[in-house]
């Protein structure tokens, strides 16, 4: 945790700048009074790809729309460091825009290109962040092979690099649950386990996000800053999100995850394909949960867990669709779904060979 | 215009003019919100990291204290219910007092709420309209409004009392008697709501039951009044307004009858638990006897529900209710007894184990601590000061220039 002495501008996202390693490049910020405004200064310096690898990760050079330190970039896009920063300007319309459901078309434009523009000041990586709507005729679904799957966590780490989270607490959306063959639920499994996987006696049994057709999580938010989409994806507004939690305690396959500090995405391990309601980088005090890859799905492509999975124990598409392999397991294995009892209609079912 | 403000510049002198006890008083409940309020700046500038929560157990020692307090708030009811709506007039010298202890309590609940939130500077997403209001599907929009809605009520009623009081007139019944009712049914409905809150989520098997509503009522109903019991004694003590041994001897036997339907309950709920120990009762198991080896809420339950049975027991005897000592004492063990009961002892094992059955423990950090105690120290100075103002007014001390001192017979 840098130390930094409170302050209301950055609390409320407005903080101009503070230096951090990566700012204190030839072109100072501006508070340092080197004067690089109106444009004068050099454009973006390169990130320091390997440098920044090596380091441990900066919060502020991680992410955040607050405190942003880089006058450079202000320079690049035509501004300079007084009152009229186009920066603090956007800073500004970020803070006070609509949630994402109320938005025009044009907004949304407008609020992602605001987003690529200080992702891009606070991370010097260039970002691009798409709001791709759900595709007509389009219900996702994932099914989860429990014969297959060895355990080996392939799909963890490609997800937390997909979609960029926090490094800092380690934060998944994955859980792969190493369970006792004669038991059948997680719940009596362990997601701690130090020995060669593939172990005898023992079955593996992955959770995530269900994307539940009648999901608890998005009806008790108190500001509809989560919702399920057309396509099936349950989302957060990251921006929308008063950090209640209430989401969170609703879930009940624990699929919900907190930013309880200011996430720490090193600058070069960013994934710049980013979605506006998937892996956008997240800020401090939001929730944030799996989405099936968002970012991914929605151009037709798979998850980045399906993708990374050895066994093939992962199959994701479309199941309004007849000919995919999804609406195959469905209709030709014997599947189930975790707590049915519970009415959460979930759309990610297991099967076995 | 210059009167209402003559008003309030009478209350408050009234509120904050006193003995150096009051100043020492005043003093440390500042200092200790001081202190709260540094803690609250590292929780702004770091995150909710620097608390005891994690992604497990995501609600903690804040919202214990929210739910514990709006008992508290709704427990001013068992006062403003007699006074007017069975007409006794022992109550009606309490109830000004009674509605002090709620707006403090229900401002600690809302700044309990606030530092909770990851993101308070987004709270304006809350107002309808400029927000986005998702009532009536979150049982939160709901909360919102009944707990605003009972804070109004219990600033509007005296307001209005005491100023026609001020006045040396006496406040026109039919104003404010209506008003008195609907508040009698508003503090059923924000312990119900807030009760509901839990009760409605189908992940957390340990909230998921319909006695959860009507065992926050009883609860409230013997926290609430024991605490204005303990309040009415200090001030009966300290002050000139004095109040009369009907009412204690009264609000006794409110706060055994409550607390005696609260032990039932429990009893109740610890039977459909233990009777036949299925995958539901976990968090109960873990709760009181501990499971797979952590066992971290299991001493702190039992000494909420020792104090609670004691207290009851001690009211429950007519020897030792009807004396002034055991009385006071058994409404403290009790106070403190549900405190635990309903605030830790409820919120935290309904996050243990985690849906998935993962068990992580929680124990509250420093800088969480030190906020709740600001929090519980401004919530007391903000009692203290409009109880102040009431009774100097009450009391005949604060009149508005040419007013009786002392108010025409009733009629």
């Amino acid at each position: 945790m840098s130390k930094k002495p409170f302050s209301f501008r950055d609390f409320f996202g407005f903080g101009r700048k503070e230096g951090n390693a990566l700012n204190e490049s030839p072109a100072s910020s501006c508070g340092s009074g080197s004067g690089c405004g109106g444009g004068s200064c050099p454009s973006t310096p390169p990130p320091q790809e390997g440098g920044a690898l090596h380091r441990p990760a900066n919060r502020r050079e991680a992410l955040g729309f607050l405190g942003l330190g880089a006058a450079t970039v202000a320079a690049a896009v035509g501004g300079g460091c007084g009152k009229d920063d186009p920066l603090t300007e956007m800073k500004f319309a970020e803070y006070f825009k609509k949630n994402y459901r109320l938005m025009t078309e044009e907004e949304r434009r407008e609020t992602v290109r605001r987003i690529e523009i200080l992702t891009e000041a606070a991370t010097h990586r260039k970002v691009h962040v798409k709001d791709t709507a759900a595709q007509p005729g389009v219900r996702f679904g994932y099914a989860f092979n429990i014969s297959r799957c060895k355990g080996y966590g392939e799909c963890i780490e490609a997800c937390v690099k997909e979609n960029n989270q926090d490094r800092g607490t380690n934060m998944q959306y994955i859980r792969i649950f190493e369970v006792d063959k004669g038991q059948f639920s997680p719940e009596h499994g362990k997601t701690e386990y130090i020995h060669e996987v593939g172990a005898p006696g023992k079955f593996y049994m992955g959770t995530q996000c269900f994307q539940c057709g009648n999901p608890p999580c998005t009806k008790v938010c108190p500001v509809g800053a989560t919702w399920q989409e057309p396509d099936g994806l349950v989302v957060v507004d990251y921006n929308w999100c008063i950090g209640c939690r209430y989401c969170e305690a609703a879930c009940p396959y624990w699929a919900r995850r907190f930013n309880w500090q200011e996430p720490q995405v090193p600058a070069a391990d960013i994934n710049p394909n980013q979605h506006y309601l998937g892996n956008r980088l997240r800020r401090q005090g939001a929730m944030e949960k799996c989405t099936w890859c968002i970012a991914r799905s929605r151009d037709g492509r798979q998850p980045a867990c399906a993708e990374a999975c050895p066994t093939g124990a992962r199959v994701f598409g479309n199941i309004l669709d007849p000919d995919s392999e999804i609406s195959y397991i469905l209709k030709n294995k014997k599947v189930f779904r975790l707590k049915e009892d519970l009415g959460t209609e979930p759309h990610f079912w297991y099967y076995m060979d | 215009m210059q009167k209402p403000l003559h008003f309030l510049r009478d209350c408050f002198t009234a509120a904050t003019r006193g003995g150096p006890s009051f100043y020492l008083w005043a003093g440390f409940l500042s200092l200790l919100i001081l202190i709260g309020a540094w803690a609250y700046t590292l929780q702004l500038r770091h995150g909710l990291i620097v608390t005891g929560l994690n992604d497990h157990v995501s609600w903690g020692l804040y919202i214990s204290n929210f739910t514990f307090l709006v008992g508290l708030a709704a427990g001013a009811v068992m006062l403003v219910m007699p006074a007017y709506v069975l007409k006794d007039l022992d109550f009606s010298r309490a109830v000004l007092i009674g509605e002090g202890i709620a707006v403090g309590a229900l401002i600690m609940c809302l700044c309990f709420v606030t530092a909770d939130m990851g993101s308070p500077q987004n709270a304006w997403h809350l107002i309808p309209k400029i927000g986005y209001f998702n009532w009536p599907n979150s049982m939160l929009t709901w909360d919102v409004i009944v707990l605003n809605g009972y804070l109004a009520l219990n600033i509007f009623v005296p307001a209005y009392i005491l100023w026609s009081h001020w006045n040396g007139r006496h406040p026109n019944k039919k104003l404010y008697v209506p008003l008195m009712f609907v508040s009698v049914f508003w503090a059923c409905s924000i312990h119900m709501v807030t009760a509901f809150l839990y009760a409605s989520l189908v992940a957390r098997p340990f909230w998921h039951t319909a006695l959860l509503g009507p065992r926050f009522l009883a609860s409230a109903f013997a926290g609430g009044p024991a605490f204005i019991l303990i309040t009415l004694l200090l001030i009966h003590k300290f002050s000139s307004y004095k109040i009369g041994s009907e009412l204690f001897r009264k609000l006794a036997l409110i706060v055994t009858i409550a607390a005696q339907a609260n032990l039932i309950m429990l009893g109740s709920e610890a039977f459909v638990e233990f009777y036949f120990p299925s995958h539901h009762g976990i968090s109960a198991r873990y709760l009181f006897f501990g499971y797979q080896g952590h066992d971290a809420l299991v001493p702190w339950i039992w000494t909420g529900i020792g104090l609670n049975i004691l207290g009851t027991l001690l009211l429950t005897v007519h020897l030792t209710r009807r004396r002034e000592g055991w009385r006071t004492l058994a409404c403290a063990l009790i106070f403190i007894g549900i405190w635990i009961e309903k605030g830790m002892g409820l919120i935290i094992p309904g996050f243990i184990p985690s849906p998935l059955g993962e068990i992580v423990e929680y124990h509250p950090s420093t800088p969480e601590i030190l906020v709740t105690i600001g929090i519980w120290a401004l919530g007391l100075l903000i009692m203290t000061l409009l109880i102040r103002a009431a009774l100097s007014i009450e009391l005949g001390h604060a009149r508005a220039p040419g007013a009786a001192t002392k108010l025409p017979d009733d009629h």
